[in-house]
């Protein structure tokens, strides 16, 4: 059997009667401002609308047998029912908004709704893919001004605006390096791609995922890319290295220079995965590192929302090696007035193809733009060091009753924990994890990276201010002391004030229910 | 600056509890040659005033499609999205919360997750639906590689009628991971041509209705074919509102639904983001893409949401996942599905028949222009016609008079010998005002 | 009884060989959620990968121990994964396979040799 991930997590509660009752049942499900809410499916709706439509006239349609008879099932549901479903719902997420999301790796800071507002004028929003040039020409100076903030921020000559998140983005970059390489006619010598051990596992998916083989390149003691070993593994048959940087255990790459400089040495290109470019921004350039490709997630780093999951969005930064090989499309500046370059010949006779059928995701890039000039150079600086100083302070607040994987020297914007404080208490990250979330916060990024054992990754973000950074602080000092007095309770049986106690995801795993279904002589038949 | 909330004296406090000087000293680990000293050459700190101020001029640059007669198409649909909508999906527990990992605290999330699959699989016809990808287009591309999974065949086949766009997104994805393409010559109703391509080595074939030129086709037969071929059929529907009117992807047989959900709740965004919806028949979603919301309990036994079946995902699959995805389009669904569940069936379907209406409407006004002929002979809300001259040139000449007339059939593919075909695109939205404007500067410009 | 570092098992039965994951691998990976079996007439090497098990936190290949051809993949582990849990070295096993080469069984570990060699992990 191939290697087991021996670091994971409990995955279905342990039946657990806490000695007092936490939760005391009521009568009907609600709990005080939490109501009980029932799937849509389970409404009265079946044949209610919440729009308003005039009659359709109904006249000459010619498509015969191609229409739809049978029921389709979907409920509908007055405004005001609506309105209180999501609402209900919506008291039931954590949020930023709420507090601190100190989700390691994700970057949660503060979503400013001026982006939200910008996103919304018309001249953005209602504007359509394929309308004439003519008649989007705001829209392509945006593209523009946002590709060059981003080419300005990384010190990087191009930009692929076009990847739709950052996973998306990591792969618009690998195969603009699998181009590069064809076009030189070393593909076929250039298979593989080396991954240290600590990246996100988007890193390795996405490289398998090109075709590449997937060499993982060890790490030292003190959490940094082993860099002998890369060496070593460094030949004419690699095809690029995926390094984070700072990297995933929240440390800047000291030997990055030697890094990429071994890396073209061999004939590789150097992909950066740009998920922690909040730490630099403003400060460091990865251009000047020797980086030939970055993704910027610009849902975390430059604000736009994470929305439940996305939508995210990944522009591509390239160096000068790669950027011929961008995808379609791309704007230019033509000085008086911005085109769009849509097909793959021309200047663009070069490009690897195409992401996606449009242009990118233009509401995230008015989000991203408006947040940038908002804050400006200066205020982009202070970003990157208000988010390192907030780690920092919580790394050194927290080090005598936590154990930090590594405690000598700075972390740059998040800082990383093990479990081996927890030896002896019997209670896992998880469990703290989980008591995490009865005191109101969220809990961290837990079990990643795979390099630290129960790792506990947390990333404050800069929007966090000293008051609420002391409240967190406060809370796990408190609660790394219940663990370490034996209150094993409070851990295991977490939590006891969300809306749910713990979730039973191997019973959701082995037999699928992935959506509702009608029971029995339901009739959902619309009128 | 307003979104920073430490003081200097803030700053100066925790840096005293760090152990450090300056903030230089949290950076040392950078080499020397990498550090920068004072600010990038960008423009400084800005209020919202000013931010305000700057990004109105530029979207004061761009004709927005509610200003003007307004017929474009071709894989992005302007509709109307009900108020509620917007104001819900900007509730901070909606916008401002992460994928939905801790699910004791992400319920509401989760819920309307597996409500959105469940209304997705509804509206497709199919078994089940995953929790969103990115777009119609990705979703597509994502639908070929896991027919290759399934089949374990390497070779997918394109109908001349699915949206150009579409085909070189999936190229460019699924030949890095080298699978075999072939691609049809653009048809205007021959999406059955793809029945004589299959041979042993295809994995599936991808047809697309209402496809681009608008034609709706019945796809019973291809979905037969490729069954006794032993390879899949990947439906792709570009306009969601189109399944309220038409026999669904699912009745017809499809194996894999590959949709643009934008038409639902969702904005045109000059293309993004948008929602792609992924849908397929119970016995494949082990190969299914993406993230999915199952039904389950919590240690009291009260009904709860988790993400499951994640073992198929990048975070623990690593170089062995199904696809590297990561983010899904969350708000975007969540948009699709508050409006999906205001319509309800009786409004979709009402929905569906006026956007088929006002299309019946234009291609009427439209077929009376001399030396324009309809090319398309069943549709839902778009349709294609010749013009006796280029139609990028007229749809130039048009956009100079403020009228949006569609989309150029050569914006999307140059050079196939359509130069002269126009997509023409009306929605609920599409006034019989509209409609006569645009049929009078047709006259005229056809005639000049 | 057989087994490889891989943690596989393989029980000899003349030619048959019944093949499954250990205990110990059964318990790392925790509650088993999906098996996938080799179907019937399969051939495959020694090492290499004809199986698949997951588990809600992990996923893994499983290597066959020994060359041969699938004479049978245990169909009700589809339905039923979490047997693999509960019986690992019994009910649990994965397939039978008819083995072409029955001295491959000597380069494998018996029972005292793994769980000697558990002891190094």
């Amino acid at each position: 059997m191939s290697t087991m991930n021996t670091v994971g997590r409990p995955t279905a509660p342990v039946p657990h009667q806490p000695e007092h009752d936490y939760k005391h049942p009521t009568l009907t499900g609600g709990r005080g401002l939490l109501q009980d809410e029932h799937l849509i499916f389970e409404s009265d709706g079946w044949f209610k609308t919440g729009v308003d439509l005039p009659e359709p006239r109904g006249n000459g349609s010619d498509l015969g047998a191609l229409v739809r008879h049978d029921p389709i099932g979907l409920p509908g549901l007055s405004e005001p029912q609506a309105m209180r479903h999501y609402v209900r719902l919506s008291q039931k997420n954590h949020a930023i908004d709420l507090a601190l999301y100190p989700l390691g790796s994700c970057t949660m800071k503060h979503n400013p709704r001026l982006n939200e507002k910008m996103a919304r004028l018309p001249g953005f929003s209602d504007i359509h893919p394929l309308q004439p040039i003519s008649t989007v020409q705001g829209a392509l100076e945006l593209m523009d001004q946002l590709a060059h903030w981003l080419k300005t921020l990384t010190g990087m000559p191009a930009v692929a605006m076009s990847p739709k998140a950052g996973a998306h983005g990591e792969l618009c970059g690998l195969m603009a390096i699998r181009a590069a390489h064809e076009a030189s006619g070393e593909h076929a010598r250039r298979r593989k791609v080396l991954v240290p051990t600590s990246a996100h596992g988007t890193n390795p998916a996405t490289a398998a995922f090109v075709g590449y083989t997937v060499v993982e390149v060890a790490q030292t003691a003190d959490g940094r890319v082993d860099v002998a070993d890369l060496a070593s593994k460094l030949g004419d048959d690699v095809a690029a290295i995926m390094v984070t940087n700072p990297n995933t255990c929240g440390l800047f790459e000291r030997d990055i220079l030697e890094i990429s400089r071994l890396t073209h040495e061999a004939g590789a290109y150097f992909y950066c995965d740009g998920a922690n470019f909040n730490a630099i921004v403003g400060r460091v350039r990865p251009g000047d590192l020797g980086v030939d490709a970055m993704h910027i997630n610009l849902h975390k780093t430059f604000s736009t929302p994470h929305g439940g999951g996305g939508p995210g969005s990944g522009p591509v930064v390239l160096s000068a090696a790669l950027a011929p090989f961008a995808p379609a499309p791309w704007v230019v500046n033509d000085g008086d007035s911005f085109r769009l370059v849509e097909r793959e010949e021309d200047e663009a006779a070069q490009a690897f193809g195409r992401m996606c059928a449009f242009n990118g995701q233009m509401g995230m890039f008015v989000r991203a733009l408006s947040y940038m000039m908002s804050h400006g150079s200066d205020g982009l600086r202070q970003v990157a060091e208000d988010a390192v100083l907030n780690a920092n302070y919580i790394k050194a607040r927290l080090s005598d009753v936590m154990s930090a994987a590594f405690p000598d020297g700075p972390c740059m914007h998040e800082a990383l924990f093990d479990d081996s404080w927890l030896e002896g208490t019997d209670i896992t990250t998880l469990d703290f994890a989980k008591a995490m979330i009865d005191e109101g916060f969220h809990p961290m990024t837990m079990y990643f990276p795979l390099v630290v054992h129960g790792a506990m990754l947390i990333e404050p973000t800069e929007t966090e201010s000293k008051q609420e950074l002391d409240r967190f602080i406060t809370a796990l000092r408190a609660l790394a002391a219940a663990a370490k007095a034996g209150d094993v309770e409070r851990f295991k049986g977490a939590p006891f004030h969300a809306p749910l106690r713990r979730l039973d995801e191997t019973r959701a795993a082995r037999a699928p229910k992935l959506r509702w279904s009608a029971p029995e002589g339901h009739n959902m038949a619309a009128e | 600056m307003r979104y920073l909330p430490l003081t200097p004296d803030d700053r100066t406090a925790m840096l005293a509890a760090i152990g450090a000087n300056t903030i230089d000293d949290l950076f040392v680990d950078v080499p020397q040659p990498a550090r920068r000293e004072g600010f990038v050459d960008l423009p400084r700190v800005s209020g919202e005033l000013e931010v305000e101020r700057a990004l109105v001029a530029l979207a004061a640059k761009n004709t927005a499609a509610g200003t003007v007669p307004f017929f474009c198409g071709a894989g992005a649909y302007r509709h109307h999205v009900p108020a509620t909508v917007d104001h819900i999906i900007q509730r901070s527990e909606f916008l401002t919360s992460y994928t939905p990992y801790q699910p004791e605290i992400a319920q509401g999330t989760l819920q309307y997750l597996y409500e959105f699959q469940t209304q997705v699989a509804n509206l497709t016809g199919m078994d089940v639906a995953n929790a969103s990808l990115y777009d119609g287009s990705t979703a597509t591309a994502e639908g070929v590689l896991m027919a290759t999974r399934v089949t374990r065949r390497n070779k997918a086949v394109f109908s001349g009628g699915v949206h150009p766009h579409y085909v070189r997104a999936s190229e460019t994805v699924v030949h890095a991971v080298g699978v075999e393409t072939v691609s049809l010559p653009a048809a205007i109703d021959a999406e059955a041509a793809v029945i004589d391509a299959i041979d042993k080595d295809t994995a599936c074939v991808v047809v697309q209705t209402p496809n681009v030129f608008g034609t709706a086709t019945d796809v019973t037969k291809i979905a037969e074919a490729a069954k006794a071929a032993g390879a899949l059929l990947i439906v792709v529907v570009t306009e969601a509102v189109s399944m309220g009117l038409l026999k669904s992807p699912g009745e017809m047989g499809a194996d894999i639904v590959a949709a643009e959900g934008q038409s639902i709740g969702n904005a045109l965004n000059y293309g993004g983001p948008y929602v792609g919806l992924f849908a397929c028949r119970q016995a494949l979603i082990r190969q299914m893409p993406g993230r999915l919301c199952g039904e389950t309990v919590d240690a009291d036994g009260e009904r709860g949401f988790v993400l499951t079946l994640s073992t198929r995902e990048q975070h623990i699959r690593r170089d062995k996942a199904t696809s590297n995805i990561c983010t899904n389009s969350g708000l975007c669904c969540l948009a699709f599905s508050i409006h999906m569940s205001l319509l309800g069936e009786t409004g979709l379907r009402k929905l569906a028949l006026l956007n088929h209406d006002k299309a019946l409407a234009t291609r009427e006004a439209l077929a009376a222009i001399p030396g324009v002929e309809v090319l398309t002979p069943r549709f839902f809300n778009e349709f294609a016609i010749r013009l006796p001259k280029p139609a990028a040139e007229v749809v130039d000449a048009l956009a100079a008079h403020r009228i949006l007339a569609g989309v150029p059939y050569s914006r999307l593919a140059p050079g196939t010998g359509m130069d002269d075909v126009l997509l023409v695109a009306a929605t609920e939205t599409t006034l019989d005002a509209d409609i006569k404007i645009l049929a009078e500067a047709l006259t005229r410009v056809l005639a000049a | 009884m057989h087994f490889t570092k891989d943690h596989e098992w393989v029980r000899l039965d003349g030619d048959v060989a019944t093949v499954g994951i250990t205990k110990h691998a059964a318990d790392q990976l925790g509650d088993v959620v999906f098996v996938e079996t080799p179907e019937a007439g399969k051939t495959v090497a020694a090492k290499d990968s004809f199986a698949v098990v997951e588990s809600v936190k992990a996923a893994s290949d499983v290597y066959a121990p020994v060359s041969g051809e699938v004479i049978e993949g245990n169909v009700a582990l589809a339905t039923s994964p979490e047997t693999v849990n509960a019986d690992p070295e019994g009910e649990g096993w994965f397939a039978k396979l008819k083995v072409s080469d029955a001295s491959q069984l000597d380069t494998l570990m018996d029972r005292a040799a793994y769980d000697a060699f558990l002891a190094t992990l």
